[in-house]
């Protein structure tokens, strides 16, 4: 391993621009005459739209427009889409309602924009939106996915607010493994509705050259690519090739900025309707009522086992609330993300899982970190935890029966687990976390009136999405396959373009650190270019933990064929035979003799071309690669939780937290560690701090910053992390990815902690301090063995 | 609209400003000084944290023109372009205690005023009760923590040196 190659802890390229303020996100791109657009956002959760009164905004100093849903219809611009179809036990496609980029007739959630002011200056702006009258004819509203099949209907084509009912698996099947079972375990569960609050508020910032019929648009997007395709074709806002899309530093994304949202559909048409640039930056408040929530499933899922403890079937009925619209990939989430992985890392016989999902009067939910996998989890892990403490198995032992212990391993909900020892994160999880020490740990606590618990979770995520064909058999409208471009210039210096995006995730480095090893030149000399459809081919973007999978995959194909067509140079240059070339450390030589060319001067013959124009092979080196993944790739790890808690205020300090994944090649253990890092904060975000609420009048009462609980500094240990490693074997490096774990593992981790700290199986998530005070009044807590 | 005029990164600046002009976006939109950020509307977040006469400050909870005279540290005055970053830059970047860089430079200037306030040999839990005006949505504090506590040792090594000084 050399300094800055694959398994290196090289320190980041892009933090010189982010440490001194340099970063260039979409709210610092400048551009002349630009303007700037504010919505007006309806604060009634249901609501008919009598009329619409925009005289007196539209005199006040400095505004160039007001716009609402009835100028974009005339102007024929389509709606936003769902891009996954799912269909009903029954066959039926899934119903996906309208969604106008502005309200038209009536608004469906508190923050549906309703109309757009275009002024020169914000504060301009403001005082217009101020002044446009809205007639409302408020709607009772449902908010409570469990209440919203008997709710106020929200959209006409879907009667009892149902989008779809799923299914997956074999009933019959598990209903006769349950009638044999030895013992039921029967838990309900609800998975707290989140906000991803990335630090950097959504923006976008829209420029229309008139000249060439050419719109622009900075966007904070994971995927300008998959923004521009729909924006293009869907919302048939332009042409393809005349509209680009360029994300510049994304500051956090999480999932929230995969979407396609209003308001840059908005700006792009406003953009070009006023013949100046609009920009809009969304202020927090706006955020909360906007951003594409996550999570909020309500389930009741059973566990049959035998008196082993061997788990005979699972069976889960879910319903998922997808909020007031279909955002762009919130039908996959609570299905294909989710139901797929109920075997966790157990051998499980039969699963079934029903999931309905229905519309509410709430923001839309979409993929948060995790994406299905976290609630997947949450719902396994508590099963087997509370099983085994059911049958008084050992809850390290219990899942050591069940694990999956040979590959490859077909589960009955469609996912084939390829490679993975689970036993060995147990193992090494269990020696970092001294779970021998507990019982003298616990013991000692409650001394001082403290409770210490413990929780286990041993989580498995379906990552590196995806197999195009696989994933379009389940419905899904796009390939997710992904694309690399390698450019060697004529002085040997590298350009990567690739098709993946980088909100904080480091491919500038990682990916360098890839191109440097391969071809031998120095990491200085590998640029990596991403986010601009002008720039860079077609790619998918990042979510889901593709970047390393997919990504580098496509890059080390298009390095294959770099390599391939340099030897053939090469062998120009040498005389010699292009099967006698070989090439290392950045040198190409004809086999057995000391003839060789460097990789400077082979690139430099490549464009001179002087030894071969005109024959059989081309000028230049740059090679391409679109790659689509075998399959999807299995991180897998455990995370152990050691809690203490305090009985006179409930309040849960985390004391120990220990987490051994794996993901398969590690390119930059440093920079996964981070991922890791941040995915349990977010992890222990939802299970202790975090959640939406809204009132009964469909208001979001969490609406900011002060009420809803974001995880601080303080909130937080420093976590251990260690790896375990079995290569994945659906990609030529082996990597796994990352990105997801730690929010996928850690609420049930902490949740398993708490409940075996105060002895009572009866906690929501967030576990505040008021709700484990208020548990424990009612609760036998374990003595310590 | 009023005139107002102040010292920032050593240099002496002016403008003319609506009364309810912040300071952040003072900085941002009349100086192009865009490394100080907007995350929040309740002054949470920390993504806007500045200097003024060598305080740490929240720039989206102040006026412009609360800053008449006032000397004003951004996190572009921590270093000259191209010279040598600030020890705390340094150890952010050794650390890996950015990820987006979104909440960097008020995580940096918060950072500072830590050290201002207690000194140069931070322990863990100290920095992260001072982080309470700062958060980060990637990093999960862990190896931010270990920055500060790098980059406040490394100051006291004699390499502080602030631009602005």
């Amino acid at each position: 391993m050399s300094a800055t190659g694959i398994g290196a802890a090289v320190r980041r390229k892009e933090d010189l621009r982010f440490i001194t303020g340099r970063g260039q996100y979409t709210d610092d791109v400048i551009r002349p005459r630009e303007t700037r657009a504010v919505f007006v956002r309806s604060p009634h959760a249901h609501a008919k739209i009598k009329g619409i009164d925009t005289n007196a905004a539209k005199k006040l100093p400095g505004v160039l427009a007001v716009l609402t849903g009835a100028e974009l219809a005339n102007d024929k611009i389509g709606n936003l889409i769902c891009g996954w179809m799912i269909h009903s036990k029954d066959g039926t496609p899934m119903k996906m309602a309208p969604h106008p980029a502005l309200a038209v007739g009536k608004v469906n959630h508190q923050g549906d924009a309703v109309a757009v002011v275009i002024a020169e200056t914000q504060v301009q702006g403001r005082d217009a939106a101020e002044k446009i009258k809205v007639d409302y004819e408020p709607l009772p509203a449902v908010t409570d996915p469990a209440k919203a099949r008997s709710g106020p209907q929200i959209h006409d084509l879907a009667p009892k607010n149902t989008i779809y009912e799923w299914s997956l698996g074999d009933a019959k099947a598990v209903d006769a493994a349950f009638a044999s079972a030895k013992h039921v375990t029967k838990l309900d569960i609800v998975n707290n509705r989140l906000v991803p609050n990335a630090i950097e508020p959504r923006a976008a910032l829209a420029e229309y050259d008139a000249g060439t019929d050419q719109l622009t648009l900075w966007n904070t997007t994971q995927n300008p690519h998959v923004s521009r395709l729909v924006i293009a074709a869907f919302v048939g806002m332009a042409p393809e090739h005349k509209l680009r899309v360029i994300a510049p530093d994304v500051g956090g994304g999480f999932g929230s900025k995969i979407f396609i949202y209003p308001e840059e559909v908005v700006c792009l048409w406003a953009a070009r309707k006023v013949g100046r640039p609009v920009r809009w930056t969304a202020d927090r408040s706006e955020s909360f009522v906007t951003d594409a929530h996550g999570r909020d499933h309500v389930t009741h899922a059973e566990l049959a086992l035998d008196a082993n403890g061997k788990i005979l079937a699972m069976r889960v009925k879910t319903v998922a609330n997808l909020g007031a619209y279909m955002s762009t990939f919130s039908s996959s989430v609570p299905t294909y993300l989710y139901a797929t992985l109920l075997s966790g890392q157990y051998d499980i016989p039969q699963i079934y899982c029903e999931v309905d999902a229905v519309y509410t009067n709430t923001v839309p939910v979409d993929a948060y970190r995790g994406a299905g996998r976290p609630e997947a989890t949450f719902v396994v892990e508590r099963l087997v935890e509370v099983a085994a403490r059911q049958m008084g198995i050992d809850p390290a032992d219990l899942r050591k029966r069940n694990f999956v212990k040979s590959f490859p391993h077909q589960t009955p909900v469609i996912m084939a687990y390829d490679a993975g020892d689970y036993n060995a994160s147990l193992k090494k999880a269990l020696e970092l976390a001294d779970v021998k020490g507990f019982n003298k740990r616990k013991r000692e606590a409650s001394r001082h009136n403290k409770l210490r618990g413990l929780g286990y979770s041993t989580y498995i995520e379906a990552c590196g999405i995806a197999p195009s064909q696989a994933v379009g058999s389940l419905g899904c409208g796009v390939g997710l396959w992904e694309s690399a471009e390698v450019r060697v210039n004529p002085t040997g210096s590298v350009e990567v373009l690739t098709g993946t995006h980088a909100h904080g995730q480091g491919h500038e480095t990682t990916f360098a650190q890839l191109v440097s090893e391969r071809l031998g030149i120095p990491f200085e000399n590998v640029s990596i270019v991403h986010g601009d459809t002008d720039k860079v081919q077609f790619g998918m973007g990042t979510y889901g933990s593709r970047s390393g999978a997919v990504g580098m995959s496509a890059i080390v194909k298009a390095l294959d064929k770099i390599e391939a067509k340099a030897k053939k140079v090469a062998a120009h240059m040498l005389e010699a035979a292009e099967g006698d070339i070989v090439f290392k450390d950045g040198k190409f030589t004809v086999a057995g003799t000391d003839k060789s060319a460097a990789w400077g001067d082979v690139a430099l013959n490549a464009y001179i071309a002087h030894k071969f124009a005109g024959q059989e092979l081309e000028p230049g080196l740059k090679e391409t690669s679109f790659y689509d993944p075998t399959n999807f790739t299995f991180p897998a790890g455990c995370h152990i939780c050691e809690v203490e808690i305090d009985r006179e205020t409930g309040k849960t300090e985390i004391v120990n937290w220990t987490a051994v994944d794996d993901f398969g090649t590690v390119v930059n253990p440093m920079i996964v560690e981070g991922q890791v890092h941040g995915g349990i904060a977010q992890g222990i975000g939802q299970a202790l701090l975090e959640g939406a609420v809204y009132d009964n009048d469909g208001q979001l009462v969490t609406g900011s910053l002060m009420d809803y609980c974001m995880p601080h500094a303080h909130d937080l240990p420093s976590f251990q992390v260690g790896l375990t490693e079995t290569k994945a074997p659906s990609n030529p490096l082996g990597i796994k990815g990352c990105g997801e774990a730690g929010a996928i593992a850690a609420p049930a981790a902490v949740i398993n902690a708490i409940t075996d700290a105060i002895g009572s199986e009866n906690i929501t998530m967030p576990a505040t301090a008021q709700a484990v005070w208020a548990a424990l009044k009612h609760a036998q807590p374990r003595q310590a063995a | 609209m009023a005139s107002v005029s102040m010292t920032v990164n050593g240099k002496a600046v002016a403008g003319d400003v609506e009364a309810r002009t912040l300071l952040v976006q003072f900085l941002r939109e009349n100086l192009r000084l865009t490394g100080t950020h907007v995350g929040c509307d309740t002054s949470q977040c920390g993504a806007c944290v500045v200097h003024i006469d060598g305080i740490a400050v929240k720039a989206c909870t102040t006026l412009a023109l609360q800053c008449e005279g006032a000397k004003v540290t951004t996190i572009e005055g921590l270093a000259e372009p191209n010279g040598p970053l600030h020890p705390m830059q340094e150890a952010f970047r050794e650390h890996h205690g950015l990820q987006c860089g979104f909440c960097t430079p008020g995580m940096i200037m918060a950072a500072l005023d830590i050290v201002r306030r207690h000194g140069n040999e931070l322990d863990e839990r100290i920095i992260r009760e001072q982080l309470d005006g700062n958060i980060c949505r990637c990093t999960g504090y862990h190896n931010i923590v270990k920055a500060i506590a790098a980059g406040a040792k490394a100051m006291a090594k004699g390499g502080a040196r602030q631009a602005a000084e």
